[in-house]
């Protein structure tokens, strides 16, 4: 006896071919809705930006001129901030992430805290802002200094590198452990010679998304109230600043037609920091990738 | 060949010194067993283990999965604490000296106990750094004195002329048995006394396996050897001891010819000739 009937099967078969065609379509097309939308982007800011994009550009301060605009000061600034963030967020999230993963205890409190750092990743920039105004700019007195804007950048950034060098710290094969202390390692050797060793691709490919975050952000340098208009290079971590994102914000808001094409040679500017940043981590990521 | 006959030489001397008028049979133990159980949290997984292994023999541990022979093994160096919940009572001595004593670094330890995992389990780096891994946690850092580690260390686990020219090869580029030739290098580096072997070739073709076993039989000469295995015939090959462990106890323990020949227990000679597990 044969459940399936050859005559049935075969006139089923047209139907189901073209569901299968269909739902291929329709992925397609979510897929070239993203495509679409980036290109057209890309397009516009390109074709705004491009008439002010030249060495000046990149040399002059910021000025009321359109022409004589420049984002000197912005480049500059962003790169002292990244300076401060860097350090801070990698220092601190790397530690935080061994400690939680070969440290801590696999106990309820342990798990809150692990939940709620994934969490915080997900809290509104802006709120970072508040914090960052409450506790650096006014209670450590900092001013609306690199330093300041730093340590906020650090923070809203921080959760974001914690769970990445977590998972890539997870994703170490107990095998390797299970190695080193089997030859009488320490646990801190442990850590130093295998377990980071192997983390490190995925801890930097990380560690750089987050910073390229960090160089995009701009809610948080609002609150923090950081000037657009700096006629001088930050000499120190204690000068004031202004940052990229902050000064595309302020070009694009001005009522002056001129300055929406400053600011998309702006933007042009940042992204082109931001693709560098990527592409540098899909290259440590490629390339120091361990298999096992 | 002739760097093991070498080393060879020394610890001999060293233990005729130690018990110079006890005769070959009356060999020292290396581990005793008191009274020991094991929980995993509320799983009672060892029950009550009293158990003397010699040392310059291979003891052989047998009995069918989930019987606890990983777990006993694995609570020889301590390595099973890794394990969260892990609670035990009774002892373990080491030479003479309870491995759970509050003063008992496992550090310590594990330096003179050495341990081969189930699956070869090398680091990503190049075999030259795979074998100076332990000397070099221990502190050496003489490249000269490193060299001859490595060597040694290597032909010590017979894979000194597969890998001589290429030291500095990632170690994940040899075959599987390779790999595990590899591992039983990185622990003879540490020059142990014990060297635990945790189903060394249950991820090996029979070729690599016939050749760790080949290994084991002349490490024996040096160093006292514990191994887990799934398979009797293996057990019956190259052990002189063998313990069969059941339900976390251990059913009987003797010679190897004595447990595959003529068992005590009814539930050995039902195991052995295959009616379970």
């Amino acid at each position: 006896m044969k459940y399936l009937n050859d005559v049935l099967v075969m006139k089923r078969m047209g139907s189901r071919l073209t569901f299968n065609k269909v739902w291929k379509a329709v992925f397609l097309l979510a897929t070239s809705f993203a495509l679409l939308s980036l290109i057209v982007l890309l397009f516009r800011i390109f074709s705004q930006g491009i008439g002010y994009l030249n060495i000046d550009f990149l040399t002059n301060f910021a000025s009321r001129i359109p022409a004589k605009a420049g984002i000197k000061a912005a480049l500059i600034g962003s790169l002292w901030l990244m300076a401060v963030v860097a350090p801070v967020s990698i220092i601190l999230g790397v530690s935080t992430a061994i400690y939680l993963e070969e440290y801590a205890k696999k106990n309820k409190i342990n798990d809150f805290i692990r939940m709620n750092i994934a969490n915080l990743a997900g809290v509104p920039s802006i709120v970072f802002g508040l914090l960052g105004l409450t506790i650096f700019v006014r209670m450590m007195d900092l001013g609306k200094s690199i330093l300041a804007a730093g340590f906020t950048m650090s923070l809203l950034i921080l959760p974001v590198i914690i769970v990445a060098a977590q998972e890539a710290i997870r994703a170490v094969p107990n095998e390797q452990r299970e190695a080193s202390y089997g030859m009488g390692a320490t646990k801190w050797q442990t850590i130093v010679r295998v377990v980071l060793p192997a983390a490190i691709p995925g801890i930097l490919t990380g560690s750089i998304l987050a910073l390229s975050r960090a160089i995009g952000e701009t809610a948080p340098l609002v609150v923090i109230g950081i000037p657009v208009i700096l006629q001088f290079l930050p000499t120190g971590l204690l000068d004031s600043f202004t940052a990229l994102p902050m000064q595309i914000f302020d070009w694009a808001k001005r009522p002056q037609e001129e300055f929406q094409y400053v600011a998309a040679a702006g933007i042009v500017v940042l992204m082109t920091v931001l693709v560098l940043m990527n592409s540098i981590a899909v290259i440590i990521r490629n390339k120091f990738q361990k298999r096992y | 060949m002739i760097q093991v006959a070498e080393k060879k030489t020394p610890k001999i001397v060293v233990s005729n010194t130690k018990q110079a008028p006890v005769s070959r049979q009356q060999k020292e133990f290396v581990f005793q067993t008191k009274n020991f159980d094991l929980w995993y949290s509320e799983h009672h997984a060892l029950k009550n283990l009293t158990i003397d292994i010699a040392e310059n023999e291979v003891t052989a541990v047998i009995g069918p999965s989930g019987c606890g022979k990983s777990t006993y093994v694995k609570a020889l160096n301590r390595m099973v604490e890794l394990v969260p919940g892990v609670r035990t009572t009774g002892e373990i001595n080491y030479r003479g000296r309870n491995i759970f004593s509050a003063d008992y670094e496992v550090e310590e330890l594990r330096t003179k106990v050495g341990m081969v995992f189930q699956k070869p389990n090398p680091f990503p780096k190049s075999i030259y750094d795979n074998i100076a891994y332990g000397p070099r946690i221990h502190g050496i850092k003489n490249k000269k004195i490193l060299d001859e580690i490595v060597e040694k260390s290597l032909r010590g686990a017979a894979i000194w002329d597969d890998v001589k020219d290429r030291l500095h090869q990632n170690a994940y580029s040899l075959s599987g048995g390779q790999q595990q030739r590899i591992c039983i290098a990185r622990c003879l580096a540490i020059e142990p006394d014990v060297i635990l072997m945790d189903e060394p070739t249950s991820a090996l073709d029979p070729i690599s396996t016939l050749k760790v076993e080949e290994l084991v039989q002349e490490l024996k000469e040096q160093y006292s050897i514990i191994i887990v295995t799934h398979n009797m015939q293996q057990a019956a090959r190259i052990s002189d001891k063998t313990a069969f462990f059941l339900n976390g106890e251990i059913v009987e323990f003797d010679q190897t010819d004595k447990i595959f020949s003529n068992p005590t227990d009814r539930r050995t000679e039902d195991y052995i000739s295959g009616r379970f597990g």
